[in-house]
């Protein structure tokens, strides 16, 4: 039974370029809250800047619109000082791996549960078609006067050296394969990052719909092959799990590599990692402060009736005491 | 011994200067010595110099004793310890006339050119100092000068005194030479007269948990002390005498009476990305992660260290968001970073605290001394225009309650407020009674919960930027049922969603302006300025932040001498108290600013807001807080040679 999807809509006029990636990712969200059947005021969902980062302002949750690469400290603070908060962040490659690359590391460092998808598409959008992170050295988009002079960074490489415990990639146009996915990804409890492919029909004249689904390659029967495969029929297992021996986790890493290395004719969607020997950084702090689990920050109670500071200050005079 | 034959002396009252190489326990000697005083009843105030260095550099300690609270450090001290030749060569030259020098006597010898941590340029101007005076370069010509003018010699023979210390605890040498700053510090204090079990208290508490560092301890102090009681019997003309008081007293440092009054106010996320000279608080919050509150209950303290700055204040921001008091604390080169999230705290309407404690800048400049130079800095910090709130504390008192005062403010005006301190106050200790909480309290504003929200919530979401009267709109927060809201970093509608309608724009400009003045009206007079002094001055001082111990010291010097004072300490710098300013300024014959600062930001601020000019300006810029005798020296200046004194005067004391 699921939520009516209407109620995690807003009818804030939606702005971006008709055949937008980013309409796909918008529905596949409203559509997993909805069917994970999550109150709209239990999430709050975060975001950077940029065309993506508008997500929010289209989703019927506490919206939170933040600053360019940084929207995983705002997600932070706010999961930590109330942890019982669905926490949810989305931005761009740009704005995650390039302005914000320092924080994206940081997060997976810490392993808070939350999520956090990127919409990649490898280029600036909303600042007409600039080369992003995600782009490949040698590639040339339309607007750029010359071929990206960079290397690209691989976000799933990235997000495994730096500590995510779910690493994931969707495609913005398999709508009920991404639902599973972000799914998947909010009940992992830790960080879960999600690269989304998301075609930017403006600006990204080469990373198109049309050249995922394969649509310049036909088999016998004139029917496109795509480029993108679901790792789920391909009999991959993700999964990192207590007690597996040091051999097998090494193994799952290395075939983790070649899954989030392959590109080109065979490119992989799903969840390709899954670690769940890893304490969430809530864990972590519960251990050393006991009250942290009853008493959110959040949610203290400062004051009592009267207004007066709840606070006692006893035991702290007493350690600086010296008459 | 027969005090009628000696010297006539000063009790309780006492300039007392601790130096050494950083590592060689300076920090720990003076902390002894402080708590041995506090202990007895006396006030005590202490000040740390030291340089952006883990080991060898020079680093020094004042402490000021007195029977009545103490406000600020003088640039003389009466008696100064050392256990090295750099601190003498250092401080030599400032020990009062009728003071003394404690020092090693195995160093006599040492020639100037062989103290390589000496900057270059102290070396040299000493050098031109030492054949001025006609001597030789060794530490013992320095001595024989400053002997001549009155300073009495008190040579130890450590390496004796640690050899016997050895034999005695059977341990080898090299284990027993850390207890060094002791016997510098119980040589001292044999010279005071001042009871040795004092020290050994204080040992006891400095060292708590480690019973063999204390024992050892405890018996080098005893040898110096008879050392010392033996050797110069009955000489030094100053003395401590312990007090008799009732009254409790803690002792703390500036981080730690700002830490408390977070604590106070409820601050549940601090975070932080490591800086001198605002680290410091945050690891004292962070060994207090559980707070007890007076229904028996415990709170969470979350101190969360970042990646950077812009994290810190991004991180902050968000748990503030959610509902926690949230505060970030810094220096300039960190806020510097921190200028974006500023600004989305202020478009966002979000109650953050930022505690800024300034240092020598611009860029890195000189993390570990003071200035006063960010004023100008935070009243502008961000693109564009927005509200903020900015106070600064005087003195660890102020630092206290004003911190609490931030939190209320930040959640009653929704702002964010940048509490400004610097290094001077965060490495102020001092004794002082415990703080009186039973008037604080906690305001957050136009927060509302669930059951206030039934008719104030449309379609399960809130306007959370509505217009109203007085700039604030009513908040919720996250997971408040009904509450539901947008926020962005894009100017937005009352909705919080984003907009760029010129109508709009112009009314939400005005919106977030308006809480300023709101915040101007509401906030009572005397949290804005304090005013000491009569109305009878003439003259009127002019300042704000840490500079206030010592205006207040030199003003009581110099009102003994006839020369009335009223001092204006402005600690509400943005709403600016512009006309509270003009009314005290007003009819005044001789208005002079002093800060700690280049160009005088605070007068120039006074200028630009009242068209009324300081007449003159005492500033420092050399790092270092400022003395009671510049203070003193300079305003007196100013009063007695009047027009003819310059209009700015550099203050340089400090080494």
């Amino acid at each position: 039974m699921a939520v009516d999807v209407q109620r995690y809509k807003t009818d804030v006029h939606n702005n971006w370029c008709p055949g937008c990636g980013d309409y796909g990712i918008l529905n596949a969200i409203q559509m997993t809250l909805s069917q994970m059947e999550l109150p709209p005021h239990r999430v709050a969902l975060f975001s950077g800047i940029g065309c993506s980062a508008k997500t929010v302002h289209y989703v019927k949750t506490y919206g939170v619109h933040t600053l360019h690469g940084r929207v995983l400290p705002f997600a932070t603070g706010a999961k930590l000082a109330n942890p019982e908060l669905t926490v949810i962040a989305v931005g761009g490659d740009g704005d995650g791996l390039g302005i914000g690359a320092g924080h994206f590391v940081h997060a997976g460092r810490r392993n808070v549960d939350l999520t956090y998808l990127i919409y990649d598409n490898g280029v600036y959008g909303l600042t007409k078609g600039q080369a992003s992170p995600t782009l490949r050295l040698g590639v040339q988009t339309k607007s750029l006067p010359q071929p990206n002079v960079n290397q690209g960074v691989n976000p799933l490489l990235l997000a495994l050296s730096a500590g995510y415990t779910f690493i994931a990639r969707g495609y913005a146009f398999d709508i009920p394969h991404l639902i599973g996915v972000i799914r998947r990804a909010i009940e992992h409890k830790g960080s879960a990052f999600i690269d989304v492919l998301q075609p930017c029909p403006t600006y990204n004249d080469l990373l198109t719909k049309d050249w995922f689904g394969g649509l310049d390659r036909k088999d016998e029967q004139g029917r496109p092959v795509p480029r993108v495969y679901k790792l789920e029929e391909d009999g991959y297992d993700p999964y990192v799990r207590p007690g597996m021996g040091e051999d097998e986790i090494q193994e799952k890493q290395v075939r983790f590599l070649q899954k989030a290395m392959e590109w080109g004719d065979r490119i992989p969607i799903g969840v390709l990692w899954v670690n769940e020997t890893v304490d969430t950084y809530e864990d972590r702090l519960e251990e050393r402060i006991p009250s942290y689990r009853g008493a959110r920050p959040a949610l203290r109670p400062l004051a009592d009736p009267k207004g007066r500071p709840l606070v006692d200050l006893t035991e702290l005079f007493e350690e600086l005491r010296v008459l | 011994m027969n005090h009628a034959h000696g010297p006539k002396r000063r009790i309780n009252r006492l300039s007392w200067l601790i130096g050494g190489a950083q590592g060689s326990g300076v920090d720990s000697a003076a902390n002894v010595f402080a708590r041995a005083c506090a202990h007895g009843g006396l006030y005590v105030l202490g000040q740390r110099e030291y340089y952006s260095n883990i080991m060898g550099e020079h680093s020094y300690y004042q402490v000021r004793v007195s029977d009545k609270p103490v406000k600020a450090i003088r640039h003389r001290a009466d008696l100064l310890v050392s256990f090295d030749a750099e601190t003498v060569f250092v401080h030599a030259c400032d020990v009062s006339p009728n003071g003394g020098i404690v020092y090693d006597v195995k160093l006599e010898t040492t020639p100037l050119d062989r103290v390589p941590t000496l900057d270059a340029r102290f070396r040299e101007d000493m050098r031109r100092f030492l054949e001025k005076q006609g001597v030789g370069l060794t530490l013992k010509d320095l001595l024989s000068v400053v002997a001549q003018g009155g300073v009495r010699l008190y040579p130890i023979p450590y390496d004796d005194l640690l050899q016997r210390l050895a034999e005695e605890l059977q341990q080898p040498l090299s284990r027993v030479k850390r207890a060094v700053n002791t016997l510098a510090v119980a040589a001292s204090t044999a010279l005071l007269q001042y009871g040795v079990e004092w020290i050994e208290k204080a040992l006891e508490e400095v060292f708590r948990g480690k019973a063999r560092v204390v024992a050892s301890n405890v018996r080098a102090a005893e040898l110096a002390y008879d050392y010392v009681a033996r050797t110069f019997e009955d000489d030094f003309p100053c003395r401590l005498e312990p007090v008799e008081t009732q009254e409790a007293r803690i002792f703390l440092t500036g981080t730690q009476a700002v830490a408390l009054g977070k604590i106070l106010a409820g601050c549940s996320v601090q975070t932080y990305y490591p800086i001198s000279p605002a680290t410091d608080e945050s690891v004292f919050l962070e060994s207090h992660p559980s707070i007890r509150l007076r229904n028996g209950e415990e709170g969470a303290l979350l101190v969360l260290q970042t990646e950077d700055e812009t994290a810190a204040i991004d991180l902050a921001i968000g748990a503030a968001i959610a509902g926690a008091r949230a505060a970030t604390s810094t220096s300039g080169p960190g806020f510097s970073l921190m200028v974006e999230g500023l600004g989305f705290a202020v478009i966002n309407e979000v109650p953050v605290v930022i505690t800024l404690y300034q240092r020598g800048s611009p860029s890195t400049g000189m993390p570990t001394r003071t200035e006063q130079g960010d004023l100008r800095f935070v009243l502008h910090a961000g693109h564009g225009e927005g509200p903020r709130i900015v106070l600064a504390s005087g003195d660890l008192e102020e630092a206290f309650y004003d911190e609490v005062r931030a939190f209320n403010w930040a959640e009653r005006y929704q702002v964010p407020v940048i509490h400004l301190l610097d290094k001077a106050l965060a490495s102020t200790s001092e004794t002082r009674p415990l703080y009186d909480t039973h008037g604080v309290k906690v305001e957050r504003g136009k927060l509302l919960f669930e059951e206030d929200l039934p008719g104030a919530s449309e379609d399960g979401a809130i306007r959370r930027f509505r217009f109203t009267d007085d700039g604030i709109s009513p908040r919720t927060l996250p997971g408040t049922e009904g509450g539901i809201f947008w926020l962005t970093s894009d100017e937005h509608d009352e909705w919080g969603h984003i907009t760029e309608d010129p109508v709009v724009r112009t009314r939400m400009m005005e919106k977030r302006m308006q809480k300023l003045e709101t915040a101007a009206r509401e906030i009572p007079r005397e949290e804005k300025l304090n005013v000491f002094g009569g109305p009878e001055a003439e003259a009127v001082i002019l300042s704000w932040g840490s500079s206030k111990g010592a205006i207040v010291e030199a003003m009581e010097l110099l009102e003994a001498e006839g020369f009335p004072l009223k001092f204006v300490q402005v600690r509400l710098l943005c709403p600016f108290p512009a006309e509270e300013i003009a009314q005290e300024l007003e009819g005044a014959e001789r208005i002079v600013a002093i800060e700690n600062n280049f160009s005088g930001q605070l007068a120039a601020l006074v200028r630009e807001k009242t068209g009324i000019a300081a007449d003159h300006l005492l500033v420092k810029y050399n790092g270092r807080p400022m003395t009671v005798e510049e203070v003193y020296e300079g305003i007196k200046r100013c009063l007695t040679e009047g027009e003819e004194a310059p209009r700015k005067v550099v203050l340089t004391h400090g080494r």
